[in-house]
């Protein structure tokens, strides 16, 4: 962690090849808690990678990452087909932590509640809609209580109704002391989420 | 694999056979006399000579040439299983059958057989240590004894295994008993004195009692509409038996005593012709209501074994398809070389070597090498399906796990697996019910199970028609449900759950 207590990530020179191509050159961040954080880029730019390096699920080749615990919203949700929504939600909080089926299944009601999807909680995922999908997802990533949240292309599935929603559930916890990496092409969803901008050009980080 | 290896040699046999024949009847210019019989084991009725294994020896052998001497016709041997002997003439495969074929009732109800030419006494044969100990099937009860499948041996131990409480074990060769005997699977053989003979003089350690069990007859076989083929080789046997040729034949071949002189005697005096056999005349219908209890106890058989060897298969093909999504390189060449092999061998030969390849490490039970030989086998294809099923699971959803802090082991039994096994259901039920009309197949290794006992009845009743309807819809029976409950459990993976 960072010597600032307040700090969830840092990364610091970050690089990934794929090939002969450097897909990420030299990437440094840093985010606070209560701090969300918007990368953009073209398509192809990395950002994407830069998430995953995040989440622990590519190994850079250079540069160092030192996140908090961190949960992952994905761009197409990558819901667990044949849970039921709370279901998805109450199963890491179980078989990770080992959290009782009935507190699990509080706790995730709550979540889907104050992400305006309980009513949704015995559906499975191939009935959700988009929407609905990614705020199960986001259910999903809160349940064991991660400082960092990343999401991978929120509004890729969205209306602008549901975009505006997404963002003002985003300001909401951040207030909450949550810290949120994103990735996006939407100016107007970033600028609304009240998001730092990050621009990721030729495989490098510059402030916006 | 001996007996695939004789069947080999027969049918080459049979080939050469038809070879020389079909010259020596161009140069005759009249029909070849095409007999039918089983040389698989067949001595001393039918058998390759060990000197020149193109030429057939044989007192069935001596006999069909005998008669088709008589007939002013060239013989020409047809090989066919033993038990198919009774279709086959019916079915026009060759003119008349001789292969140690039994007179039975049913046997004369559904082909045309001549006198009886021969008299046999079923015996007992027992391992020499037990020789005071097992003398008649009275001392059997609760003891395995084996016989050859489809004879009055087997219907004389099926009736023993009601009243006296002795374990029948059905073979489809008369040379497999023996062995089994010897090495302790079988306490008894039943089987005619001159197979028996035979046995003792291949092998030491074995001791036939002298009493006899039942009384039994050969007879030569034609096909219904040939009455009168049938006729004129009953007046060649008696002819035969009267100026002594027949007497000549059996005592070349060891196999002459009293009990054929009487014969004999009996059948070539004009007011005593006629059949001397203790087997109680039975319609069809006596006959399929007496099969049916042993048909539904071998579609037990068949289920139980289906059950069993598919719970194996499914245990193992998890294991081998979790070995080789996730195992090391060593571990997926070990399960890849597993599953190449086993697929790439007859399930037949996997039967032959668990139960008689592997007897002198390990003695299984036939029902046990049954149960392993299916479930080895299929395990090497369930673990394709599973394997193909683990890898449809969208790479996302194992991601998604492992951010989520699941172990590999949790997402394999909480992720994973279920989504897979969901996916794996429609094809393991196909193989469900493939397992259950393979398992018909360990009928080589004793196990009487639904097609087996189906067999020995179409046999004995001389039709396929009843016992064909019977085990079909026995398969129907078993096999419907399953399918039917596995397309309700995918309607109910499709709902949406309840908490």
């Amino acid at each position: 962690m960072s010597a600032d207590r307040r700090s969830v990530l840092e990364l610091d020179g970050l690089r990934v090849r794929r090939g002969a191509r450097d897909v990420l050159r030299h990437v440094s961040l840093s985010v606070s808690l209560g701090e969300i954080v918007a990368l953009t880029g073209a398509s192809g730019s990395g950002k994407t990678t830069v998430l995953r390096c995040i989440a622990g699920l590519e190994q850079p080749d250079g540069g160092t990452v030192r996140a908090a615990p961190c949960g992952m919203v994905f761009q197409f949700h990558c819901l667990f087909e044949h849970l039921s929504a709370i279901e998805n939600v109450t199963l890491a909080p179980r078989h990770v932590r080992g959290v009782s089926r009935a507190e699990s299944e509080q706790q995730a009601y709550q979540l889907l509640n104050d992400l305006g999807v309980a009513q949704r909680a015995t559906a499975l995922p191939r009935e959700l809609s988009g929407g609905e999908a990614q705020r199960v997802a986001i259910a999903r990533a809160l349940a064991m209580d991660p400082p960092l949240l990343l999401m991978d292309e929120p509004t890729a599935s969205l209306d602008a109704v549901r975009r505006a929603e997404l963002a003002t559930t985003l300001r909401q916890l951040a207030a909450k002391g949550r810290a949120i990496v994103l990735t996006s092409h939407d100016a107007d969803f970033v600028s609304d989420a009240g998001a730092r901008v990050v621009r990721l050009t030729n495989g490098e980080t510059h402030d916006a | 694999m001996n007996a695939a290896r004789h069947t080999w040699l027969a049918l080459l046999l049979a080939l050469l056979a038809g070879a020389q024949s079909a010259g020596a009847i161009l140069q005759a210019q009249s029909p070849a006399l095409r007999w039918g019989g089983d040389a698989e084991g067949g001595a001393p009725f039918v058998e390759a000579d060990p000197r020149n294994p193109a030429h057939l020896v044989g007192f069935d052998v001596e006999i069909a040439g005998l008669i088709a001497a008589e007939l002013g016709r060239l013989p020409q041997f047809v090989q066919i299983t033993f038990t198919e002997l009774d279709q086959a003439v019916r079915r026009g495969d060759f003119d008349l059958g001789l292969s140690g074929i039994e007179d039975t009732p049913a046997r004369r109800a559904s082909v045309a057989a001549s006198i009886p030419y021969y008299e046999f006494q079923e015996v007992l044969t027992v391992r020499a240590a037990d020789r005071d100990r097992i003398r008649t099937l009275a001392d059997l009860r609760g003891r395995r004894v084996g016989t050859l499948g489809g004879t009055i041996a087997y219907e004389t131990l099926l009736e023993a295994e009601r009243s006296l409480g002795i374990t029948a074990v059905s073979y489809d060769d008369d040379v497999h008993p023996y062995g089994d005997l010897l090495v302790g699977r079988l306490d008894a053989v039943l089987l005619d004195n001159v197979l028996a003979d035979r046995a003792m003089r291949r092998m030491t350690g074995l001791h036939t009692q002298s009493n006899n069990v039942r009384t039994g007859h050969y007879v030569i076989i034609a096909a219904p509409g040939r009455a009168d083929l049938r006729d004129r080789v009953n007046v060649i046997l008696r002819t035969a038996m009267t100026d002594g040729r027949l007497e000549a034949i059996f005592t070349k071949w060891h196999v002459w005593n009293e009990h054929q002189a009487r014969l004999f005697a009996a059948q070539t005096t004009p007011v005593s012709r006629g059949l001397d056999t203790d087997v109680t005349q039975l319609s069809r219908w006596e006959i399929t209501r007496n099969y049916l209890p042993s048909l539904l106890r071998a579609a037990g058989i068949t289920l139980a074994l289906s059950c069993l060897a598919m719970t194996l298969a499914v245990a193992g093909g998890m294991t081998l398809a979790v070995a080789r999504v996730y195992g090391g390189r060593a571990t997926r060449l070990a399960a890849t070389t597993y599953v190449e092999v086993m697929r790439g061998t007859p399930l037949l030969l996997q039967l032959f070597v668990i139960y008689y390849g592997l007897a002198s490490l390990i003695r299984l039970p036939a029902f046990i090498a049954a149960l392993l030989g299916l479930g080895l086998n299929y395990a090497a294809y369930e673990s394709e399906i599973y394997r193909g099923a683990l890898d449809a699971i969208p790479r996302g959803q194992l991601e998604a796990a492992r951010v989520l802090g699941l172990s590999r082991w949790q997402t394999l039994r909480l992720v994973r697996g279920p989504q897979a096994f969901r996916l794996a259901l429609a094809p393991m039920t196909n193989d469900f019910v493939a397992m259950l009309k393979d398992s018909s197949l360990v009928s080589v290794l004793t196990v009487v199970e639904l097609t087996k006992q189906t067999q020995i009845f179409a046999t004995n009743l001389g039709s396929w028609v009843i016992p064909g309807l019977l085990c079909a819809s026995l398969y129907l029976v078993l096999s419907l449900p399953l399918g039917h409950a596995a397309r309700r459990l995918e309607m109910r993976w499709k709902a949406p759950t309840t908490l």
